[in-house]
């Protein structure tokens, strides 16, 4: 059975007709051919899909994209006002090498991101480790996506954003 | 961004698109009339298949087409191959059983594959691969290791009787016998290096296409070596012609060794493209790389450590069994042999060493190479044994390794285990860490601990690596069955940008920032101009990969050879432009200068001359590109000490690291922020395989018992702690840039350092032998209350 869905995706509204099972994530990737949003996993635990649904981090492979409808979602293809011109979290990691092969670095960013404004920019290294529970990355150690994030916290506070 | 100089914290190239979600990894690609490939797996770790019914699937809504091993075998599609043949201590070559793509009819690990579904979409794919129905008859499975080799295992191949591969041997047994009998001290220890999977975020994918018209094929794929991938697949498994095979590893998401090898999906997709005339894409789900990604590790080993009263080491007896799993992966026999006893001499001056390795097929899933490759299973055995010598003897583990170092005038330094350490100064690098660590520290912590119920441990490591693999002609004699160079062709624009076509591949490791500042540096060209290409077949002339920390050694020598040629070049042409004899032109500042005179051209200007040649001498060629190809003369050895402190909770078990160091001796850094992020890495993948990660079979059904991140623990942020990092510097002598290589260092020490950390927190309650990695709560708990 097909379904149409819409929603604004980095305010654009898009709209698409996709199968009951078809998964946020599969949507934006498929669907939209917004492939920034990556796919580590089956069960929901890597992060490496994470995006914003009306402001808030959600694993866009734990939900359907029916789930979706009407919302507004935000990806990693959203966030940078123009390709010079990075979101603050985006360059707190390019600045302190919080990334190596980036497969998981859009969720972490987006993930990061929502951190943040939880804690109204004011992370620790313990709540910042603490918070990235859901996010696995192979390559970094970590090490430098903490630094990254805290560095980014300062940044998007100083920025307003 | 302009010039750059070698040694400089350059932020990366690559970073904007994977910052911004424009990098193109091999799932992103969307290709025309594409249709989707799955793959049925085994259920069961040992059967033979009966029959397969594949008329339901067929008919299911989608399907394009559905191949099974019959059909692989009567298209005479060649088996999956082994690259290096290893030969046995009587000097016969390794059992090397069939490894069909599909399996025919038997299967020999649970994810083995059985049939291969093609249709329009992947879930119309996956719908009709539940549809086939597959006759099975269950065999007996043999999962563990330590019983694989008994004559009454049930037996993975018909041709490998006793499921032994190789019996193989390296050093002197009577001379180590005779230095035993000597020994005021012998040291024994029975280890178990856990299986691992290498987990690289982004799975494994593959994309073929084939063009009807000339007959060409393209196989996009995650792999760190896509040359290789090319040579094997067209010259031994599907004979495809090399020149119509184009193989092209775009972003890839992580390797760490599992993307080295050429694996049965990419095979299928690529022959089944020409077979049905339209693309095809897989992408691995989690699961499913769990079974079918190449595995790390997996030995069991007793050890013997022979010492004088004063704590020197006289002799070394080292016994393992390395489990290969169902199949030979492509390199399966290397690793445990030519990878792994030829480091059992550590850092230490041990006069004599025997090692014997058999080799043994299971039904699990294959085992190769992963981070590290043979090196950290001798690091955790070498290093092991000497903490625990320290501990029998009462010697300090500091001070015990510190009087077997091999002196820094004592190199290049031969080992009686083959190899000859190029250069190394070990005695500062520990100084450094056990200052870095605050070693003097230590009792009182563990007193402080005391008092609040808790046990502290510290643990050293001290590690030696071969990297910059390989001398072509050494690795050659030992059975590899390619020669491990690397190629680099600078390819100047006549507006003088530049591309840099290396034939190692990055999928991580920063190459078009650390490429590009080498050639900057010694060019003098801004970094902006640079751009590095790689991992496309058409585009680079040739390469090995990337994989046991070569890319800089060896991609990066080439890469200064070439560069090298370049200068000579343009002395010509500035010569020629400034009607000078070559002789006097000399290349400073990114400019060819007249010596004695300030005549200069800049390299731009000679550039573009090149490329408008106008009244050049009959014998100067225009252009300005060069080619090179560089063979290392030796390994390169890194070397460095970890130390580790753990805290162990005896309530829980649970092993808290809070002190974490790292001193490596790289030989010269390029960057110093990627070298950083190389070892933090390697070090997390160290720390999970002593802490958490293990890849657990059922011993009765074979069932992967860890088959999802659900089950296997990978190291999150939080399981981790900020890590402290040194550096010493001992330049690689035999190399234009100096470098050892860094990535692995890591995963190689880190094992041990944790370990032996864990152990002299548990020798406080005696239960210091009663302890394997994975150290997880549970077996922490159970060891300290198992008496
Ligand atoms: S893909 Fe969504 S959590 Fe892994
Ligand atoms: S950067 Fe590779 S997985 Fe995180």
């Amino acid at each position: 059975m097909t379904m149409s869905v819409a929603m604004t995706v980095n305010g654009k509204t898009v709209s698409g007709n996709v199968e009951a099972r078809t998964l946020l994530v599969q949507f934006l990737r498929e669907t939209l051919g917004m492939t920034g949003t990556h796919v580590g996993c089956d069960t929901s635990q890597c992060g490496a899909c994470v995006v914003h649904v009306d402001g808030v981090s959600v694993k866009s492979c734990t939900i359907l994209a029916v789930q979706a409808d009407g919302s507004k979602v935000t990806t990693i293809e959203g966030l940078a006002e123009s390709p010079e011109k990075l979101h603050p979290m985006q360059e707190a990691f390019r600045e302190n090498h919080g990334l190596q092969c980036g497969f998981c670095t859009p969720g972490m960013v987006m993930s990061a991101i929502d951190l943040v404004k939880r804690h109204n920019y004011a992370v620790t290294e313990e709540i910042v480790r603490h918070g990235l529970e859901g996010n696995l990355c192979r390559c970094t150690g970590y090490h430098n996506i903490v630094k990254s994030i805290l560095a980014g916290a300062q940044a998007m506070k100083a920025a307003g954003v | 961004m302009g010039n750059v100089k070698i040694g400089d914290r350059v932020t990366r190239k690559e970073d904007r698109r994977f910052l911004t979600g424009s990098g193109r990894y091999v799932d992103d690609l969307q290709l025309a009339r594409v249709t989707y490939a799955h793959f049925l797996r085994s259920p069961h770790a040992h059967a033979r298949i009966k029959s397969i019914d594949t008329t339901k699937a067929a008919a299911s809504p989608g399907v394009v087409a559905i191949f099974t091993g019959k059909d692989v075998a009567e298209a005479k599609v060649g088996g999956l191959i082994c690259g290096w043949v290893v030969k046995d201590k009587h000097g016969n070559p390794h059992k090397a059983p069939a490894h069909p793509a599909i399996a025919l009819d038997t299967v020999r690990h649970v994810g083995d594959t059985v049939a291969m579904v093609i249709a329009a979409t992947a879930d119309q794919a996956r719908d009709a691969a539940e549809k086939i129905e597959v006759d099975y008859d269950v065999l007996p499975a043999q999962i563990d290791l330590a019983t694989a080799l008994d004559p009454k295992a049930p037996q993975v191949h018909a041709d490998a009787p006793g499921n032994l591969c190789y019996d193989w041997e390296l050093g002197d047994k009577a001379q180590v016998d005779a230095a035993f009998a000597k020994a005021a001290h012998v040291t024994k220890l029975d280890l178990v290096n856990n299986r691992l999977v290498p987990n690289a975020m982004e799975p494994r994918a593959c994309a073929a296409e084939y063009d009807r018209g000339t007959g060409n094929y393209t196989l996009y794929t995650t792999s760190q070596n896509p040359h290789v991938a090319r040579l094997v697949l067209s010259a031994f498994v599907l004979g495809i012609p090399e020149h119509k095979l184009r193989v092209v590893a775009p972003d890839v998401g992580g390797g760490f060794g599992s993307k080295i090898f050429i694996y049965p999906e990419e095979t299928m997709c690529t022959w089944a493209a020409g077979k049905i005339g339209r693309s095809i894409k897989w992408t691995a789900e989690r699961s499913e790389s769990f079974m079918t990604d190449a595995h790390g590790r997996d030995h069991v080993t007793h050890a013997e450590l022979a010492l004088d009263k004063d704590g020197k080491i006289l002799a070394f007896k080292v016994d393992t069994i390395a489990n290969l799993g169902g199949y030979l992966s492509t390199f399966a026999t290397a690793v445990p042999t030519y990878l792994y006893a030829t480091l059992l001499a550590g850092q230490y001056t041990t006069p004599v060493i025997y090692c014997n390795v058999r080799a043994a097929f299971t039904h699990t899933t294959p085992v190769d190479a992963y981070r590290g490759a043979g090196r950290p299973e001798a690091t955790y055995v070498v290093e092991t044994i000497v903490s625990k010598a320290a501990r029998e003897m009462k010697i300090d583990s500091a001070e015990l390794r510190r009087r077997n170092y091999i002196a820094k005038d004592a190199f290049p330094y031969q080992t009686p285990v083959a190899l000859t350490y190029d250069s190394g100064n070990y005695g500062p690098i520990l100084d450094q860490a056990m200052k870095l660590a605050d070693y003097a520290g230590a009792d009182a912590r563990k007193a402080a601990a005391k008092a609040k119920g808790k046990l502290r441990g510290v643990g050293i490591c001290s590690y030696i690596e071969a990297c910059g693999i390989a001398p072509s002609a050494v690795v050659g004699s030992l059975g590899a069955g390619v020669g491990l160079w690397e190629s680099a062709q600078l390819k100047f624009n006549p507006t003088g940008n530049l591309q840099i076509l290396t034939g190692s591949h990055s999928h991580g490791q920063s190459h078009e920032t650390t490429f590009a500042q080498i050639v900057s540096d010694k060019l003098g060209i801004p970094l902006d101009q640079i751009e590095v290409v790689h991992g496309d077949t058409d585009k680079v002339p040739f390469g090995m990969g990337t994989y046991g920390s070569r890319s800089l050694p060896v991609g990066g020598s080439a890469i200064m050879r070439a560069a090298d040629k370049i200068i000579a070049k343009g002395k010509k042409v500035a010569a020629h432009l400034m009607e000078a004899s070559e002789a006097d032109i000399v290349f400073e500042n990114g400019a060819f200068k007249v010596t004695g005179t300030d005549k200069n051209v800049p390299l731009g200007q000679a550039v573009f001359a090149a490329y408008v040649p106008h009244n050049y001498p009959a014998d100067l060629e225009p252009g300005m590109d060069e080619n090179a190809f560089y063979d290392p003369s030796n390994f390169t050895y890194p070397s460095g000490t970890q130390i580790c402190e753990v805290e162990v909770d005896p309530d829980t078990g649970n092993v808290e690291i809070v002190n974490f160091v790292a001193v490596d001796d790289f030989g010269n850094v390029v960057n110093p922020m990627v070298v950083e992020g190389q070892v933090h890495g390697g070090i997390a993948q160290g720390v999970g395989q002593a802490l958490m990660e293990n890849a657990a079979y059922d011993k009765a059904t074979g069932q992967l018992l860890s088959g999802s991140y659900m089950d296997y623990t990978m190291p999150r942020a939080d399981d981790l702690p900020s890590f402290k990092l040194g550096y010493e510097v001992t330049p690689c002598p035999h190399n234009p840039l100096g470098v050892k290589g860094c990535g692995e260092a890591g995963a190689i020490a880190a094992p041990a350092a944790v370990m032996n950390a864990v152990r002299d927190a548990l020798s406080a309650v005696g239960a210091q032998d009663r302890i394997e990695m994975p150290a997880t709560p549970q077996r922490v708990w159970a060891a300290i209350n198992a008496h």
